[in-house]
């Protein structure tokens, strides 16, 4: 690996189903990723506040609960704002086929539903993340 | 003949790392320790079931977990569920409820009402238990975090609608420990948590004395990553440090612990599962004679629901979980379980709808009602393999337990992550080997369904007018409540707190005066502060 790829691992939301987060932080540390995992309830604001100050280069979600399309609505503008939008975006859970193409347009990237392989996730990375 | 057939194969480890046989003899059970703890049903140690003719006297009770949106939808699923014969009710609750918020509170928009019911004060239990005979339904409460709260609205909605507490049957969850290890849903640091499921259990051993303030649920440690044996042996350790917080008041050990009941999962190796039951059963009568010094048989008692087995389920050919919950269903008889529940086969996606929380009420009534499953008690009993693996199974939690207190007490693990971690790395390695196809997973490494599209699953709606009339209700309720009454209940909460005394009196004050989840919350997070979450890989 040439480059040094840094994620942020965040728990949006209430949820507090974090092994499969918590499974993916490690998947990911293996693969030689830096990884800062949040831990749970992270508001929109923290998770925005958090990549931009540990300059990461993927910010990850783990939603599990149902609440992924107001968590990302919210998200959006803010990584925006925080001019955050050449960072990789990625999110992965209980997410539903129908809520795919909504989530594409909120401008997550990556999309690892339930049953996804941990490989794919980190190959994914891998191959899209731009890394300065 | 036995050591020749064994030499022919390739060794089997079970998830609790016991090595599993081709072929069992009396030679085995005797190596494992004999049949001595075997005994009788409803006799001390209780391997066999803790009562003496169990299903034959009654079956056991059926109570799928069901909640969503507000008190009145759920209050309609909880009479669909009642027809179809469903015996309890299993509670689920959104997450602002879980975790102390109101409706109207920044941090749960878009939770409102999505996993779970949502209440915000006792008019809601009013709304939720309207027309259900609470002497003929018992109800479960998936509640942790802000259990005392709920444990107090659903005894002050009993009493108001005439039910005399001291008879009250009914459980709530209220483990918060397992709560840091999975699930997450705590609120306040680990040791006032800790003190409250105290302050609850001394509560109810007063004034609710039938009510079951406490089921210590291995399951979500088991979901969280554990082994069947650790599932058990972390339970039965935190079991002990709330029995532990609740002698340092003064009560004696028969005052509460036969009201301490247990939450099991079900998935995996069939053999395995039964005999980790048969096990503990033992093992927990055994800790409180011994250890604890309980006289009552009662204390003895592993009381559990053992259900739902989300953790074997697969997203993967969805319908296929109809037949894994059967199977888990057999093993949770097999085992003796007072209470069962299943998780439903759309259950990785979504809330159950109706017809699939159906399947799961008549997976369990056709096991009882045609199978022949409550004619005989611990029918597997004398196997030489199940009395094998009972005893191996039983010294395996032994050496866990011992483990957990040689490293400072669960307590400590919890507060510091160690449990967290060690799961945690125990999930990963298991999905490497799912991944791998070396742990075989039908839909999912074998046999998968590649050319054709899954069965469709319905998902359940959400609907976000639902959480605006939840809003006004709360502002409702608000308008009309005695202003006064809750702000001298309140304060009562917060000086309890500061005190040290028991919570729960000024918290049933403060229920039965309409003050809300959130606000009664608020007066004790003043007081104890908020959990920080230990992040440990």
């Amino acid at each position: 690996m040439s480059h040094h790829i840094k994620v942020l691992l965040a728990k949006p939301g209430l949820d507090g189903h974090d092994q499969g987060a918590k499974v993916v932080a490690r998947a990911m540390m293996d693969a030689g990723f830096e990884v800062i995992y949040t831990g749970l309830r992270q508001t929109p604001e923290a998770v925005a506040h958090m990549a931009l100050e540990e300059d990461v280069d993927v910010i990850s979600l783990s939603s599990l609960a149902g609440s992924h399309i107001p968590f990302c609505t919210k998200l959006k503008p803010l990584l925006e704002a925080n001019g955050l939008t050449d960072k990789l975006w990625v999110i992965g859970g209980n997410l539903p086929a129908q809520d795919h193409q909504a989530l594409r347009e909120l401008g997550f990237k990556g999309i690892f539903p339930t049953g996804s392989k941990l490989d794919d996730i980190v190959g994914y990375i891998r191959a899209n993340v731009k890394v300065a | 003949m036995n050591d020749k057939s064994q030499a022919e194969v390739k060794p089997v480890l079970n998830e609790s790392g016991i090595e599993v046989k081709p072929l069992y003899t009396a030679e085995d059970v005797e190596k494992s320790g004999g049949y001595k703890l075997v005994g009788l049903p409803g006799e001390y140690p209780f391997t066999r079931g803790i009562h003496r003719l169990m299903y034959r006297k009654q079956p056991w009770t059926m109570r799928q977990y069901a909640g969503f949106g507000n008190p009145h939808e759920t209050n309609q699923r909880f009479k669909y569920l009642i027809a179809n014969g469903q015996t309890g009710l299993n509670v689920a609750f959104d997450l602002p409820t879980q975790i102390g918020l109101d409706s109207d509170d920044p941090l749960a928009e878009g939770e409102v009402g999505r996993v779970g019911m949502s209440i915000d004060t006792l008019r809601d239990f009013e709304v939720a238990f309207e027309g259900i005979d609470l002497n003929k339904i018992t109800v479960s409460l998936t509640i942790n975090g802000a259990a005392a709260i709920l444990i107090a609205m659903y005894l002050a909605m009993a009493e108001k609608r005439g039910y005399d507490i001291k008879q009250l049957r009914g459980t709530a969850q209220n483990d918060i420990l397992k709560e840091f290890i999975g699930r997450g849903t705590w609120i306040f640091p680990v040791e006032p948590s800790v003190r409250l499921v105290g302050d609850t259990i001394e509560y109810c051993a007063e004034h609710a004395p039938k009510y079951s303030p406490v089921s210590v649920c291995g399951y979500h440690i088991r979901e969280s990553g554990a082994t069947p044996a650790q599932e058990m042996a972390y339970a039965f350790s935190i079991a002990k440090a709330y029995a532990d917080e609740v002698l340092r008041r003064g009560l004696s050990i028969d005052e509460f612990a036969g009201r301490l009941s247990y939450n099991f999962n079900i998935f995996g190796n069939i053999f395995e599962q039964v005999c980790k039951f048969r096990a503990g059963r033992s093992l927990w009568a055994k800790i409180m004679k011994e250890e604890y010094h309980a006289e009552k048989p009662g204390s003895m008692w592993l009381r559990m629901i053992a259900g739902g087995g989300g953790g074997g389920l697969t997203f993967e050919q969805p319908e296929m979980n109809i037949v894994r919950g059967a199977y888990y269903a057999l093993i949770s008889a097999l085992s003796g379980a007072q209470t069962m529940a299943l998780c439903s086969y759309d259950e990785a996606y979504t809330i159950p709808t109706e017809y699939s929380a159906r399947i799961s009420l008549r997976t369990m009534q056709i096991l009882a009602d045609e199978m022949g499953m409550t004619e005989t008690v611990d029918p597997l009993a004398g196997s030489f393999y199940v009395e094998t693996m009972t005893n191996q199974l039983r010294d395996k939690m032994v050496e866990i337990m011992a483990d957990t207190d040689a490293q400072g007490g669960i307590v400590k693990l919890v507060s510091e992550g160690i449990v967290q971690a060690k799961v945690s790395a125990q999930a990963y390695q298991m999905q490497r080997d799912i991944e791998s196809g070396k742990f075989p997973k039908v839909g999912v490494n074998r046999h998968r369904n590649d050319q054709q599209e899954d069965h469709p699953v319905e998902f359940h709606p959400y609907n976000e007018q639902d959480t605006q009339r939840q809003i006004a209700n709360l502002t409702q309720v608000r308008a009309e409540r005695d202003a006064g009454a809750v702000t001298s209940a309140l304060a009562k909460v917060a000086a309890a707190a500061k005190l040290g005394a028991n919570v729960m009196p000024a918290i049933v004050e403060a229920v039965k005066a309409y003050a809300s989840v959130g606000e009664i919350t608020r007066e004790m997070v003043k007081v104890f502060g908020r959990y920080k979450e230990p992040i440990r890989f």
